[in-house]
C-alpha cells in the first residue's frame, strides 16, 4: 500500500520540478517523464504481490470534517491501477517526442504538470476506500483532463471540446453527490461498506443508488446516450493524453459502477438487465457512429463508446449472475469484462499512439487527405495493424479472449436447462449483437487501416511520411507485444482476474440469505489451454503458407508494374476508394440513427460547373437531442439572468449567505 | 488401440478436408452446365486450375506492400485451423473444445480482415468496391450465423461444434423441427453470401463493377490466386457439412455407412446450389441486405420458437 501511495506522489509531483529548471535542453520534460516513470514501476511492483498480500486498509485522519484519509488496494483496485500506471508512463515516454517543449513552448508545462495529476487523481480514485477521499481523487481527474483537452486552447473547436466535457463531468460530480449521500444516508458512515441488510437500505433506496451510480459513472464511461463529450474531447487532446483518457480514464466509470454494485450483495435482476441493455446501445451504436467519421482520432473515440458497451455487457452479465446466483456466469462475465478493460486499455493505447504519429508525421487527421503510409512508415503501420486485429475481436490477439469469455458466459446461460426464459433468451440474442458489434468493428478498421496505410498517398504530406523516433515507437512496441502477448497466453492474466472477481463477490451476505458462492476460477471455466493451443496453431499455419508463397514466388515474380485496375493504364492517387465511399452503404443501413447530412450539388446544365460534394456525420445525441434541450433551458431561464452580475463580489455574498442560512438551520 | 484409431480417424478427417472440397466447386459447375444443355468442364477442373494456379508465375503491382501478399496466406490458413473444429458426419472433430463455434466464425472474421485490406492495398477503386461489398454483407451475415449456432447450442445444451452436431441430433427433428428447419434455410442462406454464390454474387459475371469478391482478388495471381481459390473451395465445404450435418443426421452405429451418408449429403447440397444458381439472378446489390437481414429474422424465429 505504502508503495501505491509513493508511487502517487512521485506521478503526481512528476511535472512540477519542470517548473524550476529553465525552459533550455528540454531538462524540464525529462525529469517530469523519469519521475512518472519511476512512479510508475513503483504503482507496478506493488500490485505484482498476490492479492492475499495487499495487506489492510490505510486509514488517518485528516482535517477534513466527517472524514478521515482512507485508502486501501485489493484485488479490483489492482486490475485497474495496473493498466493506469502502464499506460500513463509509456504516454510520458511518448509525449517526450510527440509534444515537445522546444515545439510547444505555451503548453508543454502545463501539459506535463496536468498529466501528473490527471494520473495521480486517477490512482487516488482507484484506492479511495470512502467517498471523500474518492471524490478528491474524481476532481483532481475531472480538472486536469479539462486542462489537457485544452492543450492547444487558441483553437475554438478546441475549447468547445473543453466546456461539453466540464460541463458533463461535472454533472456527473453532482450525481455523485447525491449519491455518497443517500450512502450515508443508508449505512450510517462515508465508507465503502457492504448495504446488504434490509435494515440498512430499502429497495426503493438501492434502486436510486443503483440509477444514480449509473447515471454518473456511465456519463464518465462514455455510455450511449451520455457519452457526448467523449468523441471532440479525444479527439481535440494532444493524441498521449486520449491514449490515457480512452484507455484510462473513462474505465474509472466501470470502475466506480462496478465497487457500487459490489457493496449490494443481493441486487435485483433488473440492475443487470439495465447495465447490459446500455452496453448493448453503446456497442452497436458506438461502431455505427465510427464507420461514419472522417477524422481518425474521433473514429477512435467513438470506438472507445463501443468498447465500453463490451464492457457494460460483461459487467451485467456478472451482476444479473451474482442475482441469480449463478457463479459461472459471475466469473465468466465479469472476467470478460474486468478483462477487456485491460485489452481495451492497451489496444486502444496503441491505435492513439499509432494516430498521433500519423498526425505528427503528415500533420493532418483527415482520413481522406492520407494513404500509402505502409511504405513509409512500416513500423507505425505495423503496430496499427495489430492494434486493429485486436480492437475487432479476431484471434489471435488479446481481444479475442476477452469477448470469447463473453460469448462463453453467453453460451453457458443458452446450454444450461436450469436459465429461465428470460436469461437465456437475453444471451441468445446478445450474442449475434456482440456479433454484429465486432463485424462493424471489422469493417471500420478496414476501412481505417486501408485509407490511411495502403494504396497510393493522397497529398503530399502524406507521401513524405516517415516513421518517428525510438521515443515514440517503443511505447507502440510495448504495447503491441503486450496484445500479442495476453493473445497467445492467456492464462498469464487469470491470477488477476481471479483477485478481482474474488474482490468484487467477498461481500458478507446479509444475515438470514443464502450464502452466495464464491465465484470458480476462470481458468476452470475457460479452455484457456485450448486458446493457446489453437493461437500457436494458427502462427504455425500462417507460418507455413507464408514460406509455401515466397517460395512459389521468389523465382518466378515478374517485375513490379502498375495496379491492374481493369485496363485503364494511368490510375491516379485521388481514383482510389476513399474511406467515405468504403462506408457509404454501411452508413445507409443505419441511416435511421446516423442521420448522415451530405451537401451534394444539383447539377443543373449539360456540362456542369466545378462543384463540391461534402458529407458528414454529426453526433445525433448531441445535436437533435441534447442541444435544443439546453437552448429551451437557457430560454426558460432568462428572468433569472439578474441574480448573475458576473461581480465576484456578488458571488461571495451569494456564497456566505447560503453557509449562513445552513449554520440557522442546522 | 484407442490411440490407434483416434490417429486414424486423424488422418481421415485432414484427409478429407483436404482433398474434397475443390470437387463439390466442379459438381456446381457440372450441374451448371448440365441445366444450360451443356457438357461443362470435368468434374475434376478445380483441381487442375488450383494445381496450374500453384505452377505460375506471379506479378505484383508496385503500390502493393506486404500486406497484399498477406491476404491470401492469412486466408488459407485461418480457413484450414477451422477446418480442424468442424466435425464431419457426427464424428467429433480432431479439435473440439467449450466455446470453439466463436472461433469457428472469427477466424473466418480474420481471413476476411485481411481479404479487404489485400484489396485496399492495391489502390484500384475497382477493388475497394468489391472490399466495401464483402464488409457491408459480412456485416448482417455475421449475426444470422449467430443465431443459427446459438439456436443449435439451445437445443443440444452443448458448448462445442462436435457434441452440437452429433449423435443427439436426430431425436431433436422430431421435437423441434420447425426451428430446426428454419435454422436451415437462414444458415443456407449465408453459406451463399459467404460464398459468392448467386443470389448475392456472380462468380461467373464479366463485369467488374457488379462483382463482391472476385473484384476483391482481381490483382492477384499465379500461386497467390491458387491459394485464394482453395481457400474458397474448403470454406464452401465447412459451412456445407455445418448444414448437410442438421439436415440428414444419420447415425447407424456404422461409420462407413454414415460417411457414405455424409459425403452423398454433400454432393446433393452442391447439386442444390447449382440449381439455386441456374433458376436465380443475382439480386441488385441494394437487395443483398434485405436478403440477408431475412436470414438473420428467419433463424431469430428459429430460436424464440425454443422458448417455453
Amino acid at each position: 500500500m505504502t508503495l501505491v501511495l509513493l508511487a502517487i506522489l512521485l506521478v503526481g509531483s512528476s511535472g512540477f520540478a519542470g517548473l524550476l529548471v529553465g525552459r533550455a535542453w528540454g531538462a524540464g520534460e525529462r525529469i517530469a517523464a523519469a519521475l512518472h516513470c519511476v512512479g510508475g514501476a513503483c504503482g507496478l511492483a506493488a500490485l505484482l504481490a498476490p492479492a492475499s498480500a495487499f495487506g489492510d486498509a490505510l486509514v488517518l485522519p485528516w482535517s477534513i470534517p466527517e472524514g478521515e484519509f482512507s485508502v486501501g488496494l485489493d484485488g479490483l483496485s489492482a486490475l485497474f491501477l495496473a493498466p493506469l500506471f502502464l499506460i500513463s508512463s509509456l504516454g510520458s515516454i511518448y509525449g517526450l517526442a510527440y509534444w515537445r517543449e522546444a515545439d510547444h513552448p505555451e503548453s508543454g508545462r502545463r501539459l506535463r504538470v496536468f498529466y501528473g495529476l490527471l494520473t495521480a487523481g486517477l490512482a487516488l480514485l482507484v484506492v479511495a476506500r470512502n467517498a471523500w477521499v474518492f471524490l478528491l481523487g474524481w476532481e483532481f481527474m475531472a480538472v486536469s483532463a479539462f486542462l489537457l483537452i485544452t492543450s492547444e486552447d487558441h483553437e475554438k473547436t478546441v475549447r468547445e471540446a473543453g466546456l461539453l466535457y466540464v460541463f458533463c463531468t461535472h454533472v456527473g460530480t453532482l450525481l455523485l453527490f447525491a449519491l455518497f449521500a443517500l450512502m450515508r444516508h443508508a449505512s450510517g458512515t462515508w465508507a465503502f461498506v457492504p448495504l446488504g441488510g434490509v435494515a440498512t437500505a430499502s429497495p426503493a433506496t438501492a434502486g436510486v443508488i443503483f440509477l444514480l451510480a449509473l447515471g454518473a459513472f456511465g456519463m464518465k464511461a462514455g455510455a450511449m446516450p451520455l457519452h457526448v463529450w467523449l468523441p471532440s474531447a479525444h479527439a481535440c487532446a494532444p493524441s498521449h493524453v486520449s491514449a490515457v483518457m480512452s484507455g484510462v480514464l473513462i474505465k474509472m466509470g466501470v470502475y466506480g459502477l462496478a465497487r457500487i454494485c459490489s457493496l449490494f450483495p443481493s441486487p435485483p435482476a433488473w440492475w443487470g438487465a439495465t447495465i447490459f441493455a446500455v452496453g448493448l446501445l453503446s456497442g452497436v451504436l458506438g461502431v455505427a457512429f465510427a464507420i461514419g467519421q472522417h477524422d481518425i482520432k474521433r473514429l477512435l473515440a467513438y470506438h472507445s463508446i463501443e468498447n465500453i458497451g463490451i464492457i457494460f455487457l460483461g459487467l451485467g452479465l456478472g451482476l444479473v449472475g451474482r442475482s441469480l446466483h449463478r457463479p459461472e456466469l459471475i466469473a465468466l462475465g465479469l472476467g470478460g469484462s474486468l478483462l477487456h478493460v485491460w485489452n481495451h486499455g492497451l489496444f486502444k493505447a496503441l491505435l492513439f499512439f499509432s494516430a498521433g504519429s500519423v498526425m505528427h508525421s503528415t500533420g493532418t487527421r483527415a482520413l481522406d487527405r492520407l494513404g500509402g503510409l505502409a511504405k513509409g512508415m512500416p513500423r507505425t503501420a505495423l503496430c496499427f495493424l495489430l492494434g486493429a486485429v485486436a480492437i475487432c475481436g479476431l484471434p489471435p490477439l488479446n481481444g479475442f479472449v476477452s469477448e470469447f469469455l463473453l460469448y462463453l458466459g453467453f453460451l453457458r446461460s443458452v446450454a444450461s436447462a436450469e436459465s429461465g426464459d428470460g436469461l437465456w433468451i437475453g444471451a441468445a440474442f446478445s450474442a449475434p449483437a456482440l456479433a454484429l458489434i465486432g463485424a462493424l468493428a471489422l469493417a471500420c478498421f478496414a476501412k481505417v487501416y486501408g485509407a490511411v496505410f495502403l494504396g497510393e498517398p493522397r497529398t503530399d504530406a502524406a507521401r513524405r511520411a516517415h516513421d518517428p523516433g525510438a521515443l515514440m515507437t517503443v511505447p507502440m512496441g510495448i504495447l503491441a507485444g503486450a496484445c500479442v502477448l495476453i493473445g497467445l497466453a492467456p492464462a498469464l492474466v487469470t491470477p488477476a482476474l481471479d483477485g478481482a472477481i474474488a474482490a468484487w463477490s467477498a461481500v458478507v451476505p446479509p444475515a438470514g440469505a443464502a450464502s452466495v458462492h464464491a465465484p470458480p476460477q476462470v481458468a476452470s471455466l475457460a479452455p484457456l489451454g485450448w486458446l493457446s493451443a489453437m493461437a500457436a496453431l494458427l502462427l504455425a499455419l500462417l507460418a507455413g503458407g507464408a514460406a509455401f508463397l515466397h517460395a512459389r514466388t521468389r523465382g518466378a515474380a515478374a517485375e513490379p508494374v502498375l495496379t491492374w485496375d481493369c485496363g485503364y493504364a494511368a490510375p491516379s492517387p485521388t481514383m482510389q476508394y476513399t474511406s467515405s465511399s468504403f462506408a457509404q452503404s454501411l452508413v445507409d443501413l443505419f441511416a435511421w440513427a446516423l442521420r448522415p447530412r451530405a451537401h451534394a450539388p444539383r447539377l443543373t446544365a449539360i456540362f456542369p460547373p466545378h462543384s463540391e460534394f461534402e458529407s458528414h456525420v454529426p453526433d445525433t445525441v448531441l445535436d437533435h437531442l441534447l442541444a435544443p434541450a439546453c437552448r429551451r433551458l437557457a430560454d426558460a431561464a432568462t428572468w433569472f439572468r439578474w441574480v448573475q452580475q458576473g461581480n465576484t463580489n456578488a458571488y461571495l455574498f451569494y456564497i456566505l449567505l447560503t453557509v449562513l442560512v445552513l449554520l440557522l438551520w442546522r | 488401440m484407442g490411440l490407434l484409431l483416434g490417429g486414424l480417424y486423424l488422418l481421415l478427417h485432414v484427409a478429407v478436408v483436404a482433398t474434397l472440397p475443390p470437387l463439390l466447386f466442379g459438381c456446381i459447375v457440372k450441374t451448371k452446365a448440365l441445366f444450360a444443355g451443356r457438357v461443362g468442364a470435368p468434374l475434376l477442373q478445380p483441381y487442375y486450375d488450383i494445381l496450374k494456379l500453384l505452377r505460375k508465375g506471379s506479378v505484383f503491382s508496385r503500390t502493393t506492400t506486404w500486406v497484399f501478399r498477406a491476404g491470401p496466406v492469412v486466408g488459407l490458413a485461418t480457413t484450414l485451423l477451422a477446418a480442424l473444429v468442424v466435425p464431419l458426419a457426427g464424428r467429433n472433430a480432431p479439435l473440439s473444445f467449450a466455446g470453439d463455434l466463436i472461433l469457428f466464425a472469427y477466424l473466418f472474421g480474420l481471413a476476411r480482415f485481411f481479404t479487404i485490406c489485400a484489396a485496399l492495398d492495391t489502390g484500384s477503386a475497382f477493388e475497394g468496391m468489391g472490399a466495401a461489398r464483402e464488409a457491408t454483407f459480412s456485416c448482417l451475415a455475421e449475426p444470422a450465423l449467430f443465431f443459427g449456432l446459438f439456436a443449435l447450442v439451445r437445443l443440444s445444451g452443448s458448448l462445442s461444434l462436435s457434441s452440437m452436431l452429433g449423435a443427439g441430433l436426430a431425436q431433436e427433428w422430431a421435437g423441434a423441427g420447425a426451428p430446426l428447419v428454419l435454422v436451415v434455410v437462414s444458415l443456407f442462406i449465408v453459406l451463399l453470401a459467404e460464398n459468392c454464390r448467386i443470389p448475392v454474387d456472380d462468380p461467373n459475371t464479366h463485369l467488374e463493377l457488379t462483382m463482391i469478391h472476385e473484384v476483391m482478388v482481381l490483382d492477384h495471381g499465379g500461386p497467390a490466386f491458387g491459394m485464394i481459390l482453395y481457400a474458397a473451395t474448403v470454406k464452401l465445404f465447412l459451412l456445407g457439412a455445418v448444414i448437410v450435418r442438421i439436415l440428414c443426421p444419420v447415425d447407424t452405429g456404422n461409420p462407413l455407412l454414415d460417411g457414405a451418408a455424409f459425403v452423398v449429403g454433400l454432393f446433393a447440397l452442391a447439386v442444390a446450389i447449382g440449381v439455386v444458381e441456374s433458376v436465380m439472378a443475382r439480386l441488385r446489390l441494394v437487395q443483398v441486405p434485405s436478403l440477408l437481414v431475412a436470414a438473420c429474422l428467419l433463424s431469430a424465429f428459429g430460436l424464440t420458437l425454443l422458448a417455453g
